[in-house]
């Protein structure tokens, strides 16, 4: 709160400020705050404060925002409903009964219920697009190496990337603009040139030719998503943007591969959480059993499943056979993308193959779930950058529209974003918040043991609803 | 029965060699490597593995790590790959050690060398057997924490753990099982350690761990396959893994002999006890489950890069000890001694600037010296006299101010104190006495007190005269001038021999 007064003294004074000056935004719980505790939606890190702020921290706080606090998560980003979170699931603005998607389902359900206007999301396998999608509101994904992973608890290494979650594209462009860009701390940070996104925004889509992949229409998918995504496709296309059919034959192999990378850098990157140094310690008598003890009570059942998982893809006799053969099958992903993307500027996709689906309905049966981002992993596999719009509703529940790029070309995607945004109202709908369906309190403020963070989302939540008029849902539809 | 058994087996020794760089900072880290300071105090999110944090690779570390590929003839990769080694232990902050996996598709940094070594003069006094050993590969790995482990009466309270340590540069550079015999274990890690030592890549302390040495073993008879090993650790001296090597050789010789078999086992060196020991943790075989780290990128590694290196090599001991052997006629032998280590190299040279006797330096630098140097288990380095120290001793023997044998009487106070010959010779007195007026009293009176040796000289019998020469030594408590004594006393006594 003071940093945002001192900014509006600043402001009244007519001074210089800063891209962001005052605005606040709502934190994904796995990225390392100094002010606020940082959970990662486990009981393992409960209460962990860190002793130092991730590389985007320090950039917004440079550009003059406000963290108001910490969202809530599967727990160690691994879910796609938000349900793994040790601190309680967080429920869909659009339907309180419903999941608001995942990992980034706090920062998607935020950002929809206006709780903060913009909101950093993490997608490994989709955590930013599905939530997004789910949502009604814009998540992009930024190039893996676009954006520094310095202070991003790790779910897996060579996926994770943290990107903007918000109400427009022109917001994610001004977001991605100040995350963006090489950090010497983070080696797999990409050392390339960082491009004016805003300035990117406003080149319409004539002439972009847009690739369509029959692969991603197949079984599985929601006929209402098929249609809302055909519709928009159409829209682009009489926009001026031409419409080329593609094939991306080895996607259909993408989520066994996601699965087998993701849990073995996962299985390695959560072996520090022993309760040697920090986070919970169970009680016990030697070491061995500190670590079996702190380690079982302290995960929750995906993240332990994802740890044997991984631990046996790595493990000898069968590291050939899962791991490397998944690497091999990654590169043919990626192959299959830019083959792609040589005849096209982006690929159009679903974000999801359905709707959100409802609290409870998929926590018994994992491989449903992880169907959720089915569409979301090829491109984390690829690292490519990837944005998930909304374009439609079906009963009452938004649909997400995915674009897909070229390796750092997330000005073209934003590009696109920007002229369906033009071209339609989507995204300006707002999800009724009159409290008819009174929920047990939705949890989309923080995780952590911290009512400290809680507190301050809902705070921002008046400020930022008193600066952009009351939104109410389908005023404008 | 056991001269023949003892043929029969050929010993089978491969080293694993840990290297603490010599580098400021932390291998993926800017902290500092800084030795001996208070627990905890170097260190930061990274080398403490926090949640969210990031290795970023030395630089100054791979060139360390290029420059001893170059020394040891190893091929560097242009793309080699760092790797996770997963294991749980308490001073390994991430659970997992960043190091360098020798995997096909993902080569360490350097693979594929050698290094000649001279076994020393052989128990047999046969000619030291030189041979190339195979260097496997040189990686680079980061160090762990330190566990302090707090007792009272003999029982573990609890354990500490000390972080300064974790993330510190390491170098690891494995042989092929090339070598043969305890011995030449040893001189292959002195030549090591003094390539190390030359391109300025490690200390080579082994006392401060900055060398760490882990031996595998085997016997077999020769032509047979390699038989099981045993991996012994804990020496921390060339002497110490000379003596471990030796001890584990004979013990797995007694095993066999008996019919019974080697168990693959990691043994401890006790120094004390002069035994190796397994340790008593049951051993299961550990899956470490190595995969890419995806963290950091591959280690790109230009010809141009290794080619610069190349060419800003520093002299190598091997190139060291030809030039002393062409340049001042040094015995192989003597050549191998003074280029043992960089230091000892250097200070022969020093004092070669100051008295140009090579052959006379060098005998004194590989005798008297270096037993010395063996006996206290220090270094060249430790000693408070510089080559200064030995020209002037040096010198005074040559004027004939002081004999040879009482050189030999001063250096170790001179080593131990740092005091200059001068100083000592003249606060005890010692200078020859060279005044022939001086001598000829001493020389009359063991004339008159040995009427029978004095016989036997002017019959001629050269025994009888080293005898008095003897006995002038022992009056002037060593101080004559022993070539002056022995003219004075034939010239009394009128012999000529």
């Amino acid at each position: 709160m003071q940093t945002a007064r001192a900014w509006d003294t600043r402001y009244a004074r007519g001074g210089n400020l800063p891209p962001l000056a005052g605005l606040p935004v709502a934190v994904k719980d796995v990225i390392c705050t100094t002010d606020f505790p940082t959970t990662c939606g486990s009981r393992i890190l409960d209460g962990w404060v860190p002793p130092y702020d991730a590389y985007v921290v320090t950039r917004l706080r440079e550009a003059g925002a406000v963290i108001i606090g910490k969202t809530n998560m599967d727990e160690f980003a691994m879910g796609s409903s938000t349900e793994n979170s040790a601190f309680g699931p967080t429920r869909n603005p659009w339907d309180v009964s419903r999941v608001p998607g995942g990992s980034s389902g706090g920062s998607a359900a935020a950002v929809a219920a206006s709780l903060a206007p913009v909101a950093l999301g993490t997608d490994t396998g989709g955590s930013i697009r599905q939530p997004a999608g789910f949502c009604g509101i814009v998540g992009l994904k930024p190039t893996y190496g676009r954006v520094s992973r310095y202070g991003l608890v790790a779910f897996a290494s060579s996926l994770d990337q943290i990107g903007p979650m918000t109400k427009t594209a022109g917001d994610a462009a001004l977001l991605l603009q100040v995350l963006a860009g090489r950090d010497v701390r983070d080696s797999t940070s990409a050392d390339l040139p960082v491009p004016l996104y805003k300035e990117a925004l406003n080149g319409g889509v004539r002439k972009l030719r847009i690739g369509i992949a029959a692969e991603a229409f197949g079984e599985g998918l929601q006929a209402d998503v098929r249609d809302a995504v055909s519709t928009a496709s159409r829209v682009l296309e009489k926009q001026g943007a031409e419409l080329v059919d593609v094939s991306l034959p080895t996607i259909s192999y993408a989520l066994p591969t996601y699965y087998l990378i993701a849990t073995s850098e996962a299985s390695t990157n959560l072996a520090r959480y022993d309760g040697v140094r920090y986070g919970l310690r169970a009680a016990s008598t030697d070491l061995y059993s500190m670590y079996t003890k702190t380690r079982r009570e302290g995960f929750g059942p995906e993240v332990k499943r994802r740890i044997m998982l991984g631990t046996y893809a790595l493990s000898a006799g069968y590291y050939e056979g899962f791991f490397l053969k998944a690497q091999r099958a990654r590169t043919l992903v990626r192959r299959d993308f830019l083959h792609a993307f040589e005849r096209v500027d982006l690929i159009l996709m679903p974000t999801s193959p359905t709707v959100p689906f409802g609290l409870g309905e998929k926590v018994e049966d994992p491989l449903q779930m992880y169907l959720a981002d089915v569409y979301t992993i090829p491109v984390n596999l690829a690292g490519l950058p990837g944005i998930s719009i909304p374009c439609g509703f079906a009963d009452g529940l938004p649909i997400g529209l995915q674009l897909i790029g070229r390796p750092f070309d997330e000005p073209t995607v934003l590009r696109a974003a920007h002229a369906y945004e033009q071209a339609t109202q989507w995204h300006v709908r707002r999800p009724p918040l009159d409290g008819a369906t009174k929920p047990p309190a939705t949890r989309s403020g923080t995780s952590s043991a911290g009512k400290p963070p809680g507190k301050p989302a809902r705070r921002s939540a008046k400020q930022s609803r008193a600066k952009r008029s009351r939104a109410k849902p389908r005023r404008r539809s | 029965m056991t001269a023949k058994a003892m043929v029969e087996y050929e010993v089978v020794i491969g080293l694993e060699i840990h290297v603490q760089l010599m580098t400021v900072s932390k291998m993926f880290c800017a902290c500092p490597t800084t030795f001996g300071v208070p627990p905890n105090t170097q260190v930061c999110p990274v080398c403490l593995g926090l949640p969210g944090s990031l290795p970023v690779l030395n630089a100054r570390a791979v060139d360390l790590g290029l420059r001893t590929a170059a020394a040891l003839e190893c091929t560097a990769h242009p793309r080699s790959q760092f790797h996770r080694k997963n294991y749980y232990y308490p001073d390994l902050p991430k659970n997992y050690q960043i190091t360098q996996y020798q995997y096909k598709v993902h080569p360490p940094l350097a693979t594929d060398g050698g290094l000649a070594v001279s076994a020393g003069p052989s128990v047999t006094g046969e000619p030291p057997l030189r041979r190339r050993i195979r260097i496997r590969r040189v990686h680079l790995e980061e160090d762990t924490g330190r566990l302090v482990h707090v007792e009272s009466g003999g029982q573990v309270l609890h354990s500490l753990v000390d972080f300064n340590r974790s993330g510190v540069p390491l170098m690891e550079i494995v042989t092929e099982p090339d070598l043969r015999s305890p011995l030449e274990a040893r001189a292959f890690l002195a030549r090591l350690r003094a390539v190390l030592q030359a391109i300025e890549v490690s200390t080579g302390r082994m006392e401060e761990g900055n060398l760490r040495v882990d031996a595998n073993v085997s016997l077999r008879r020769p032509g047979q396959p390699l038989g099981t090993r045993t991996e012994v650790k804990n020496m921390n001296s060339l002497r110490s893994v000379e003596r471990a090597l030796v001890h584990e050789v004979a013990r797995q010789r007694q095993v066999l002999e008996v019919g019974g078999s080697v168990e693959q086992q990691t043994r401890h060196w006790d120094e004390r006890r002069g035994v190796t020991f397994a340790s008593r943790m049951k051993e299961e075989a550990q899956d470490y489950r190595y995969f890419p780290e995806p963290d950091l990128v591959p280690i790109a590694v230009t010809a141009e890069r290794v080619e610069q290196i190349r060419r800003t090599m520093p002299e190598l001991p091997e190139a060291r000890r030809q030039r002393y052997i062409a340049a001042y006629g040094l015995p192989e032998y003597d050549a191998e001694l003074v280029t043992s280590s960089a230091p000892m190299a250097a200070f022969f040279e020093e004092t070669v600037k100051l008295f140009p006797q090579p052959k006379t330096v060098s005998n004194w630098l590989g005798g008297d010296l270096t037993a010395y140097i063996k006996a206290e288990g220090k270094e060249i380095e430790d000693l408070p006299i510089t080559p200064r120290h030995l020209a002037d001793l040096l010198r005074m023997v040559e004027q004939g101010t002081i004999s040879g044998r009482t050189a030999k009487e001063i250096l170790p106070e001179m080593l131990a104190s740092g005091a200059r010959p001068d100083a000592i010779v003249g606060a005890k007195g010692l200078s020859q006495i060279s005044d022939t007026e001086a001598l000829e009293r001493v020389v009359d009176e063991v004339i008159a007190e040995h009427a029978g040796p004095v016989a036997d000289v002017r019959a001629g019998k050269t025994q009888a005269l080293t005898f008095l020469v003897g006995q002038v030594m022992k009056k002037t408590r060593g101080r004559a001038n022993p070539e002056l004594a022995n003219r004075l006393l034939r010239e009394r006594l009128g012999f000529r021999g």
